[in-house]
């Protein structure tokens, strides 16, 4: 029983981790940019604005709605 | 190498958002529109002027949610292969494959199924514009109550297993995840802002598809990802 998970890969070589001194420059990057595209997909021009006027809130309307962002 | 995975956890991402959109669009649109119907008839019923449209429903329901859908598919594809390759190697012995599937799973159920069960999606004609504040700040907080809880209970699950066994362990670390849920989200406020004769069809149709939306995003980001991944670590190994 113990063994149930682990047996179900012991046919393959076990994976290599990969050094975080390699990963972290990238993690960050990643990570940043990433909360940038969710800012304006979910929350510019609604409860906080850096552009003004209302096109950016607007064009994504129904993607804000049907991701589940508070929409207006 | 760190690069190449994390750019296609993001192609993955797109990849998954077109599918999505494909949904959103058969599923979602509907009722989006019946929604704003809905909100249409009470405007000119209590004589408002309706809202003038900066940007035609027509390109809203198109370019304009497969731009949102695309976005919110690259940037989790990006955090969810930055996840993977923290975690492939480090959390148990799992196949490239098998730790993208499960790392989706506990992905949609983190950031999408719990944030939803306490602050549900709501179509337009639901929410007053007044608590937009309110509503941003408890919906992106209850995304990192969640993600707190997590990370607690993963904490927690090394030594549960040691002591328990795997399959104890793994349950009771479920069982620690889902009461830190409750708690969070009975300390959380409260948003109730359906008008009273808004449809509950219209209502429980939308949230469907929002959440069969998100369902689709995830499940193909998840299996997706695994086999890009696999090859890209192999070539590591040769």
């Amino acid at each position: 029983m113990s063994q149930s998970l682990s047996s179900l890969s012991s046919s393959t070589p076990a994976p290599i981790a990969i050094p975080v001194r390699a990963l972290a420059p990238w993690a960050v990057f990643t990570v940043i940019l990433s909360l940038i595209l969710l800012y304006f997909v979910g929350a510019e021009q609604g409860a906080t604005s850096l552009i003004s006027g209302h096109e950016v809130h607007e064009f994504v309307h129904d993607g804000r709605h049907l991701l589940g962002f508070p929409c207006h | 190498m760190a690069g190449r995975l994390l750019t296609r956890g993001m192609m993955a991402g797109v990849a998954a958002a077109f599918l999505a959109f494909l949904f959103a669009r058969i599923f979602g649109e509907p009722q989006v529109n019946l929604a704003i119907a809905f909100e249409s008839a009470k405007d000119l019923a209590s004589g408002e002027l309706p809202e003038p449209e900066l940007v035609s429903r027509s390109v809203q329901a198109s370019f304009g949610l497969l731009t949102a859908a695309v976005m919110y598919g690259a940037a989790y594809g990006g955090i969810f292969a930055t996840v993977f390759a923290f975690a492939y190697g480090r959390v148990g012995r799992f196949s490239p494959r098998a730790l993208s599937a499960l790392l989706a799973t506990a992905a949609f159920v983190i950031f999408v199924l719990v944030p939803d069960l306490k602050y549900p999606p709501n179509p337009p004609a639901v929410g007053l514009p007044e608590t937009i504040t309110l509503r941003t700040e408890t919906y992106f907080g209850m995304i990192l109550l969640s993600l707190c809880a997590a990370t607690a209970a993963f904490m927690t699950s090394r030594p549960l297993i040691r002591r328990l066994g795997q399959w104890n362990g793994i349950l009771v670390t479920i069982a620690v995840f889902i009461s830190l849920i409750v708690a969070a989200q009975a300390g959380m406020p409260d948003i109730d802002e359906v008008p009273t004769d808004f449809p509950a069809t219209v209502l429980w149709r939308f949230r469907e598809a929002a959440l069969g939306m998100q369902a689709v995003l995830w499940i193909t980001l998840g299996l997706l990802f695994g086999p890009l991944a696999a090859r890209i670590l192999q070539k590591q190994v040769d």
